[in-house]
């Protein structure tokens, strides 16, 4: 029987030891504990927690395979536009090949691997200290932080935040389940305001161009909202945007393959569709706002404002971290409203406050983690009034009939 | 304890741990969110506390059987708003800098919640010595706290302790910053100090499991 039985082993002899929940971590995570329940009654599905986390995470791994490969193109699309020549991407050319998959997988996969084994260990830790079982809430997590972050964050900072996150962001709130807000895009977050030169600005989102800085053959690459808070130009067109072949944080460029991974997360039942479409209704309505205003003529071409509040509405939807966020972590169970009204109010929330923090705040470009982190705070006051409208309106129901 | 009775003692003791005016009673939080992003700031209003927490009591512990109860309020007004305007000019005349880093919040001590309650609930009641020792211990229960906080930020912010940098120079890359560290913004940021509050307040009661209320 091999490794289950020494695990199994493993766990009675430590049994009541302190050490006992991490055992049993390793234990369950990889097979179906020997002993199950045998009384009473108990409600037989297979998606426990589990398989809830797993699922989302195989969502997300096409999301980290085209991280990877895209970390590599655009490395060599960097270097090739500061020779001067223009990279035009064919996807089996210059886009799925061995070198890109070098370069990515050697820059992608130790972020992986420090939120990884960082985020657990703080894990096991309060799990030996509380004194219950390792909770599962950082698989999900784990995987979300490497694909939000600029590809160069070194990695003591993101050891750093993932310490602060699940710490401040979960544990002291009592652990998954608990938390008020998201723990991924708290760890974000903490990196946003704690180390600003490395989230912003256009020298992180390609690899090697904040080691290249100020060298002769230096290389950048603004983000398109980026440019589009400067009022510049943007060299791709919608194409690249929906495929994803265009510089950000490494996993969140692809509109395509989030989209695939959000279909999968609402037919497995596990993403709410209801959050999912009002946001993009929230972040549609904000937008033709904006359109609307600029065909008004009410603001100039000189205005500050102009560059992102003329951008299509749709095109909202596909640049900056608008989608990833809305799929992967507005839906997140624990941080969003619950009841299903709240989630219509919610999700049209954050699009809506994105879209608006995007083009009126150019100092924090993506205004997507924002948004959803005021809403986490908010969610509980939603589902309380949403709760309380239902009450209300069932006693006026019996008042009538009674009366 | 040859100088202080037993009782007296606590008076000084309790406000430091278990009954700090920030981390248990939760009062002066809003200056001490504000300017501790410094040491010497941290200090020096740790300082201005003492001195007019510390005078005050004894003045309202000397007035409290002639004071109306009434306008009581408006007595400790004009109490704390002379001796605070005492502080400010002298820190404006000795201490310009340091004067325009605390800017309103030397002012703001009037509204220091921790002074108006210490009045209130000490001053009023007892007679002038005990009321000295109670103020001095409050102010410094919340010094020790600012302390604490401006020593974090301050180290972890700006690389710097009292401005002199101890971790390397952040610009030049030398000392820890050759190796890649860097300074972390968000210590700036009056919410970090609400964390670092929070954590402490986390440890203290983790360490004493009596001043956890439900």
């Amino acid at each position: 029987m091999g490794l289950k039985n020494n695990l199994h082993n493993l766990k009675e002899k430590y049994k009541g030891t302190k050490m006992a929940p991490a055992f049993n971590a390793i234990h369950t995570f990889l097979y179906l504990p020997n002993e199950t329940t045998h009384n009473g009654t108990h409600i037989k599905v297979a998606d426990d927690l589990k398989r809830t986390m797993n699922t989302v995470i195989m969502a997300l791994v096409p999301c980290l395979i085209f991280g990877i490969f895209n970390a590599g193109y655009q490395h060599h699309a960097a270097i090739n536009a500061a020779k001067g020549i223009a990279t035009e991407v064919s996807l089996m050319g210059n886009f799925l090949t061995w070198d890109n998959f070098v370069i990515g997988a050697w820059t992608v996969l130790p972020l992986v691997i420090v939120s990884y084994v960082v985020g657990l260990a703080v894990e096991f830790v309060f799990a030996v200290i509380k004194g219950h079982e390792v909770e599962e809430g950082y698989l999900v997590t784990g995987m979300l932080v490497p694909l939000i972050v600029p590809i160069d964050t070194p990695l003591w900072m993101l050891a750093v935040a993932v310490i602060f996150g699940v710490v401040i962001g979960k544990e002291v709130f009592g652990g998954t389940g608990m938390n008020i807000l998201n723990p991924a895009l708290t760890i974000r977050a903490f990196l946003f305001f704690a180390y600003p030169t490395w989230m912003s600005g256009d020298k992180v989102w390609v690899h090697g161009a904040k080691a290249m800085e100020g060298q002769p053959d230096a290389i950048s690459g603004e983000t398109i909202l980026g440019s589009l808070a400067q009022n510049q130009t943007v060299a791709y067109d919608w194409t690249d945007m929906f495929f994803g072949f265009i510089p950000g944080s490494v996993g969140e460029t692809s509109a395509l393959l989030i989209l695939l991974g959000g279909l999968f997360l609402i037919f497995s039942k596990i993403g709410s569709w209801r959050i999912m479409l009002s946001s993009v209704l929230g972040a549609v309505v904000m937008g033709l706002i904006f359109n609307g205003v600029v065909d008004a003529g009410w603001i100039s071409e000189s205005s500050k404002f102009y560059g992102l509040m003329s951008t299509d509405f749709w095109m909202h939807l596909l640049i900056g971290g608008f989608a990833f966020g809305t799929v992967y972590m507005a839906t997140d169970p624990v941080t969003a409203s619950q009841t299903n009204k709240g989630k219509w109010i919610y999700g049209f929330l954050i699009g809506f406050i994105s879209i608006m923090i995007r083009v009126f705040n150019p100092a924090y470009p993506e205004g997507v983690m924002l948004a959803i982190l005021l809403m986490n705070v908010f969610a509980p006051t939603i589902d309380h009034y949403v709760v309380q409208g239902n009450v209300k309106r069932r006693m006026k129901r019996l008042k009538l009939k009674t009366a | 304890m040859g100088l202080l009775s037993k009782k007296d003692s606590k008076l000084i003791t309790d406000p430091l741990a278990d009954n700090n005016p920030i981390t248990i009673q939760v009062l002066g939080i809003c200056s001490a969110l504000a300017i501790t992003a410094e040491l010497k700031a941290s200090l020096v209003m740790g300082i201005a506390v003492l001195f007019v927490l510390g005078i005050g009591n004894v003045v309202i512990s000397l007035m409290r059987n002639i004071i109306p109860s009434k306008i009581r309020i408006i007595v400790q007004l004009i109490v704390v708003a002379t001796l605070v305007i005492i502080v400010d000019q002298v820190l404006k005349a000795f201490a310009y800098e340091l004067s325009k880093t605390l800017s309103v919040f030397i002012g703001l001590i009037i509204t220091n919640c921790i002074i108006m309650g210490r009045f209130e609930a000490f001053a009023l009641g007892n007679g002038p010595w005990r009321a000295f020792l109670d103020g001095i211990g409050n102010a410094l229960g919340y010094a020790v706290i600012l302390i604490i906080v401006g020593f974090f930020r301050e180290l972890l912010g700006s690389g710097t302790l009292f401005g002199i940098p101890v971790l390397g120079d952040a610009i030049e890359k030398t000392g820890v910053y050759a190796l890649g560290y860097e300074n972390n913004g968000f210590m700036l940021m009056p919410p970090m100090a609400l964390i670092i509050v929070g954590l402490i307040i986390w440890v203290q009661r983790s360490r004493n499991k009596a001043l956890i209320e439900d």
